[in-house]
């Protein structure tokens, strides 16, 4: 039974891709441009090796926002803030950073907890007005986001910012070679892929492999997992068994923050090598398109989030062939919304079934005892 | 059960504004492949008189004498954008001028790209255009210098040029060249006009992210003021805080920051907003209808009289040239001929790589005062601040 219900999970998400792809296709032909040559230049340029190095690199800050916004939706809470938490983790913790001197290992980790610390940090802010004030974790954490960004502007702009003569970038300190993460192209070479210049295969790959695993333990292998999904699914009745929600949410929002606050610590500590101004903004708004698209579980976010990295990344050829690239912004859009759909459609026939079921389970056992 | 699927639906749709909305204004520019306007093939054989001897329509203000491109070996340019692209009516698109005018001039084969509106992609683009064959690859904006500092020593045979960007150790035999401009001196004349100009002694300006290049802007309008009497006050505001470089592509918050400087009783405000500005000349012209009160904008990087929509043509008092245009177009004609030198290239008034534009006539009368100023600045007699 269990099997089935993957199944019919899995065709909606499949389906509803399928069909995105499909719809884009109509709108491609509506504006005279061929699927057939947009789709095949995309996927000829996002097969390429460089390419998906690239897209591994940009799949590994959505995944994590994804994380950080499924902990949150497990239970209801919409932590729309990871844009703001992870900006200012992000900063405080590249800065941070540069003020150490610690051997090698020590010192990524030590600017991964502070990433972690401060998001987390910052997203008790909301988490503390729900619990305390009733302040709506949606409106705070938006709010939050706009002052993450004046705090982060005035905080590097005034106290982080190190000058570098004759630029005009705004950056923190270069971090010391003992913060940087190696980068995994020569594992690459041992395994005959002959890697292009420029492009780097960042390690911090594995913290994000190790934050899904992480993620998985703590929704479905731990007591405050339970407790999560149980208040996601029935506050009222999880309340009366006695989860504390105070507690539930303070927890929650800080454990949301904490993986926020690594978004971008990979590309800080295997590529930027400092906070600069240049540094991506955006990911916790397309995070909560990943978690969405992959419902919250583990597996189906890191593909989701290879997917958008894809598309992202494929859409870049398109310029070249005269074609339009905004059609990555439509399909993009598309898929969420049919996947959402699909999804939506697929748990009410699991209920179905699963109501059916139960009944002709009580049926038969009423028949018995008659018997 | 039930608050929680209609909770699910409501993030759904909230997501998914968020998303689209991120990637929005994106589409605006036009993204046109730059075939368009693909002028006449052989512009540049002038004396052969044989048929037709006036080309007319020739839309080259200085035709060049016979380029080296007579072997017929088309050159391929690439140039990839900031955000806003082509079309911003500002910063971008005075680089695109200067590829249209290298256009109808040279046999060019040349690629626009333009980065996704978080910026992300910068680098890749960069590297991504020039394997694809380039000769010549222009970084429009400083946010390139980053990618640009790895990305060139990989390319040894691509020439790069850098707009406004900075990078160490640049020499003539470097594949880099980094064109900076001195926009405090230009803002410090446009800071004068103002100046000269107001009436009410107050005078704003916009800057669309507070960022130290736009800083350079601030100072020099600002010292331009005191310049002509420290006794004007400036109101001054800033769209956006770095890490958000919305501030250069959002028409509608510059537009409610100058209706709030108008209305603070500013009669010209100065932009050094990008693609904002556009929202400044529609604050004049607004203003100007509703209270009677004719006020002024002073536009930015590229002679905006002459891109404006008409009727908010009178409302341009003049623009800060900054002429990234000239520097496209000379770094083109250096590549064309074969004479492309690395290492750093100052645009400044004294090389009329920075400016005032004249167009409307509305600043005549003070242009004599302004020119003195320049000559000034040029001597070396007055020295413009560069930064807060």
């Amino acid at each position: 039974m269990k099997l089935r219900t993957a199944l019919i999970r899995t065709g909606a998400s499949l389906g509803a891709i399928v069909f995105s792809l499909g719809l884009s296709a109509i709108v491609l032909l509506m504006v005279d441009v061929s699927p057939t040559e947009a789709f095949g230049e995309m996927l000829r340029y996002g097969a390429r090796v460089d390419s998906m190095i690239s897209i591994i690199n940009r799949a590994v800050p959505l995944y994590l926002s994804a994380i950080a916004v499924a902990v949150g939706f497990q239970m209801g809470l919409f932590n729309i803030g990871v844009e703001g938490q992870y900006r200012i983790a992000t900063l405080v913790a590249a800065w941070f950073g540069a003020q150490l001197a610690l051997p090698g290992v020590l010192h990524v980790l030590a600017i991964m907890l502070m990433a972690m610390l401060v998001g987390a940090a910052w997203a008790s802010i909301a988490a503390v007005l729900k619990a305390f004030r009733g302040v709506h974790e949606v409106i705070s954490t938006i709010m939050l986001n706009f002052i993450s960004t004046g705090l982060g502007a005035w905080l590097l702009a005034e106290h982080f910012r190190e000058e570098v003569e004759g630029s005009l970038t705004i950056a923190t300190g270069e971090l010391a070679p003992s913060a940087r993460m190696p980068s995994l192209n020569p594992v690459l070479t041992t395994l005959g892929v002959e890697v292009p210049s420029g492009s780097d295969l960042q390690s911090f790959v594995f913290v994000a492999i190790l934050a899904g695993v992480v993620y998985y333990l703590l929704v479905w292998r731990s007591r405050f997992g339970y407790d999560l999904r149980a208040f996601g699914a029935n506050p009222g009745a999880a309340a009366a068994s006695g989860v504390d929600l105070k507690r539930m949410v303070l927890l929650t929002m800080a454990i949301s923050g904490g993986f926020a606050g690594l978004v971008m610590i990979g590309p800080v500590l295997g590529f930027y090598g400092r906070y600069t101004t240049d540094i991506p903004i955006g990911l916790g708004f397309t995070g909560i398109a990943v978690a969405l698209v992959g419902r919250n579980r583990p597996v189906q976010m890191a593909l989701a989030a290879l997917l958008f990295a894809f598309l992202n990344r494929s859409a870049q050829i398109l310029d070249f062939r005269g074609i339009p690239k905004e059609i990555e912004v439509i399909i993009s859009g598309i898929i969420i919304l049919a996947v959402v759909i699909a999804n939506e459609l697929a748990r009410r026939v699991v209920q179905a079934q699963e109501v059916r079921e139960a009944a002709a389970r009580t049926a038969t056992d009423q028949e018995e005892v008659s018997a | 059960m039930r608050i929680k699927r209609s909770t699910t639906l409501l993030c759904a749709g909230l997501a998914a504004s968020l998303v689209l909305a991120a990637c929005g204004d994106a589409d605006e520019p036009a993204d046109e492949p730059a075939d368009v306007e693909e002028p006449a093939e052989e512009p540049e054989d002038v004396e052969e008189p044989a048929d037709e001897p006036e080309d007319v329509e020739e839309p080259a203000d200085e035709p060049v004498d016979d380029p080296a491109a007579d072997d017929g070996e088309q050159v391929a340019v690439g140039l990839v954008y900031d955000i806003g692209g082509r079309g911003d009516l500002s910063f971008n698109d005075a680089a695109a001028a200067g590829l249209d005018q290298a256009e109808a001039e040279f046999d060019l084969d040349t690629t626009e790209l333009e980065p996704s509106e978080g910026g992300e992609n910068r680098d890749e683009l960069l590297r991504l255009v020039s394997g694809e064959g380039v000769d010549l690859v222009f970084a429009v904006g400083f946010a390139f210098e980053e990618g640009l500092g790895s990305t060139a020593p990989d390319f040894p045979d691509v020439n790069y040029g850098l707009i406004d960007g900075f990078l160490p150790d640049l020499d003539a035999d470097s594949n880099v060249v980094a064109l900076g401009f001195a926009e405090h001196e230009g803002s410090f004349l446009v800071g004068a006009a103002a100046a000269l100009k107001t009436e009410n002694n107050r005078v704003g300006f916009i800057g669309g992210v507070e960022i130290p290049l736009i800083e350079r802007f601030e100072a020099g309008f600002i010292a331009g003021v005191e310049a002509v009497d420290p006794d004007i006050e400036i109101d001054r505001a800033y769209i956006s805080q770095p890490p958000d470089f919305g501030g250069f592509t959002d028409p509608a918050a510059g537009r409610e920051i100058a209706t709030g400087m108008y209305g603070n009783g500013a009669d010209i405000v100065y932009h050094a907003a990008g693609g904002s500005g556009a929202g400044l000349f529609e604050a004049a012209r607004e203003h100007s209808e509703s209270t009677g009160d004719k006020v002024w904008a002073i536009g930015v990087d590229s002679d905006q009289y002459l891109t404006a929509d008409e009727e908010l043509q009178e409302y341009i008092l003049t623009s800060m040239l900054k002429r990234v245009d000239v520097a496209v177009y000379e770094t083109i004609v250096a590549q064309v001929e074969g004479r492309f030198e690395g290492g750093y290239r100052a645009f400044d008034l004294e090389t009329d790589g920075v400016g005032y534009a004249t167009s409307g006539g509305f600043i005549d009368d003070i242009v004599d005062e302004l020119e003195e100023l320049k000559a000034q600045v040029i001597a070396g007699d007055i020295v413009v601040p560069d930064a807060m």
